[in-house]
């Protein structure tokens, strides 16, 4: 989806910031996934007017970096690490189990990833960039599950925070 | 005497565990009185007298010297960048995800110092795009400070002027590596630059730029507030000050430690980390992070102090500061496949030996640490991490543009180095089984 006029007010502000307006691809790209839940196409052609390149350079930049989902996911990303401290502590077992657990929800895509750097609380997670740590498999469906029930707030599945009704 | 931490860069943040994040926190407890005093001075005193006379070494990676980097920029050349690596991703090393998140304004006003030693007006802060919460945190510390004249135009009133951008990444651990951070901060694919040009000379947007690391950066304020000699004579050797070691694995109490440079693997693990589970024993730890080689739990190595320079006997670096220690319930084939699993993941394709090596490298400690090895898997894997890193030696030579792809080749030399018997036995059984 193209940009609301609020968030293409957003993203001139942060164009006009950078000595070179190309720089401004990441962070619009995040602001383009806070608004839609994910990178669209129609996105990544409004990103490249707003800073003078082409779609496909923006789409040559944006599929580099594994934040970017160039396909709709779930409200509630869970990124579970099993680097290797996670590896030895619970890791591996976390992500098949919350992978299972999550097979049919269209509401949660859980993704394995690498070192969130959080190592003294392995194994761990993040749920949409929000920290989850030491849990065991039980524990941390309770916490995606509370996100579910709005118990928790959740940030935009690109990590920004949420305030109030609309975003930070 | 078990040790204990030298709290200086975690002092603020261990003291006021509620707060330490906000303007308050931070001004209660020194916060930005350095800075007063610094922007009296002049660039090239706080150059000179003070981080050059510390010995300060980059805590990112590499070690190098920070006075001797700034030096590097060309005279007369403006604008100039400062950039600062937030980017942490190096496995198992969790310090500048903490400095971020529990103390900002140290962060901010070791900026200002080095922005002001530098003298640039625009700082880059490029950070993790994962540290969600360290986003929030500095860029509210960011208003803050500037609310207070600590940043913006005419700072203190001392006529210098600094604006400061937190540039989010985006997940791509290459672009911890500073010539990709540069190209990711540009708008494109993080792949690393051939050097010369070193960003020195021609960094961002093709000026001169320095970049440096959150905790290299986040330790100004105190070398101005202690005395840069002063701070110098903490350490040992040329490593000198305190470091901050994120401990992990299979110890009592994993965390990040501050300590002198100077004290010994095994005081870290036993005295602060509380030793390893259970009452085991150390089988192998990896300093450094990923990318280094390993270490084993003889005494010689358990012994070996903490020095930048030191630790180069066992082929080892401190690297990043993180040491991940494990006994002997862990296979150390299984934890380096899933480093090569790693490096084959984070590898941005630019060079054919690291792009092809580490995908084979991954898929061969797949198999050996799944019961499917063979009998010469150990030696193709030498042959192939020789393609990338000829010689296997370390420090390591390099066929490719930047060292990810030498660092896959550590965990590889490091298996054979201490577990090739192991290894070779286990393979020898399993085909007698299958027989
Ligand atoms: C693959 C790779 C990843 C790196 N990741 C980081 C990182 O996450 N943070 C960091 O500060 N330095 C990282 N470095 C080191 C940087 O290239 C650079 O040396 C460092 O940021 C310089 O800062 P310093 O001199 O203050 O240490 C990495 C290097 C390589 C080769
Ligand atoms: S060594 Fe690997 S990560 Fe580094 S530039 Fe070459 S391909 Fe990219
Ligand atoms: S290994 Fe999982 S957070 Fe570092």
């Amino acid at each position: 989806m193209a940009f609301s006029p609020e968030n293409r007010g957003r993203a001139r502000t942060i164009v006009a910031r950078y000595p070179q307006s190309r720089s401004a691809i990441l962070p619009l790209a995040h602001l383009a996934q806070d608004q839609d839940g994910w990178l669209s196409d129609e996105a990544m052609q409004e990103i490249a007017e707003l800073t003078g390149v082409t779609a496909a350079q923006v789409q040559g930049t944006c599929s580099f970096y594994t934040m970017f989902k160039r396909d709709p996911v779930g409200k509630y990303l869970v990124s579970v690490c099993t680097n290797v401290t996670c590896l030895v502590l619970g890791g591996p077992e976390l992500l098949e189990e919350m992978r299972h657990r999550y097979d049919a929800d269209p509401d949660v895509t859980v993704e394995e990833v690498e070192c969130l750097a959080a190592c003294d609380g392995a194994p761990c997670m993040q749920v949409n960039y929000d920290y989850h740590e030491l849990l065991t498999p039980d524990a941390a469906a309770e916490v995606v599950d509370e996100y579910k029930s709005g118990k928790r707030r959740a940030r935009t599945v690109s990590g920004t925070a949420v305030v109030g009704g609309g975003r930070a | 005497m078990p040790i204990t931490e030298t709290r200086i860069v975690t002092k603020r943040l261990r003291d006021r565990p509620d707060d330490s994040w906000t303007i308050e926190g931070a001004l209660a407890s020194g916060a930005y009185d350095v800075l007063r005093t610094a922007l009296t001075m002049t660039p090239e005193a706080i150059q000179d007298e003070q981080v050059k006379a510390s010995g300060l070494r980059g805590r990112g990676g590499a070690g190098f010297a920070t006075a001797t980097k700034w030096s590097f920029l060309p005279k007369d050349s403006f604008p100039r960048y400062l950039v600062i690596n937030a980017d942490e991703g190096e496995p198992s090393t969790f310090k500048d995800h903490m400095l971020i998140e529990r103390d900002p304004h140290q962060l901010l006003e070791g900026i200002a110092i080095a922005s002001f030693a530098v003298q640039c007006n625009l700082a880059f802060v490029y950070l993790r795009g994962e540290f969600a919460l360290g986003y929030d945190r500095l860029t509210a510390a960011i208003d803050e400070a500037r609310n207070r004249g600590f940043l913006g135009n005419n700072i203190l009133g001392s006529g210098f002027d600094l604006d400061i951008i937190v540039h989010r990444g985006a997940g791509a651990y290459i672009c911890g590596e500073e010539t990709a951070l540069l190209e990711s901060l540009e708008g494109q694919r993080g792949m690393p630059r051939i050097r010369p040009p070193f960003p020195a000379v021609a960094g961002l947007y093709a000026k001169p730029t320095v970049v440096n690391n959150v905790e290299t950066v986040s330790t100004l304020p105190h070398i101005l507030r202690m005395g840069g000699e002063e701070y110098g004579k903490l350490g040992v050797n040329k490593s000198t000050g305190t470091r901050i070691f994120s401990l992990s694995g299979l110890v009592n109490r994993p965390g990040n430690y501050e300590v002198e440079l100077g004290v010994t693997f095994r005081q870290l693990i036993d005295d602060l980390g509380g030793g390893v589970r259970n009452g085991g024993k150390v089988k192998f730890m990896i300093p450094g992070g990923a990318s280094s080689q390993w270490l084993t739990g003889s005494d010689e190595h358990l012994d070996c102090p903490l020095d930048m320079d030191a630790v180069g006997q066992f082929g080892v670096m401190l690297g990043s500061g993180a040491v991940m220690v494990y006994d002997d319930t862990v296979d150390p084939v299984l934890v380096a496949w899933r480093l090569a699993k790693f490096f084959a993941h984070e590898s941005c394709g630019k060079c054919t030996p690291c792009r092809e090596g580490t995908g084979w490298i991954e898929k061969v400690l797949y198999r050996m640490s799944h019961g499917l090895g063979r009998a010469d898997d150990l030696d193709m894997l030498l042959d192939v991490g020789d393609n990338i890193s000829p010689g296997l030696n370390a420090p390591f030579s390099q066929t490719t543009i930047c060292p990810l792809g030498p660092s896959a080749v550590s965990a590889v030399v490091s298996l054979n180095k201490y577990f090739r018997d192991e290894i070779l036995a286990r393979v020898a059984t399993a085909t007698e089984v299958s027989a």
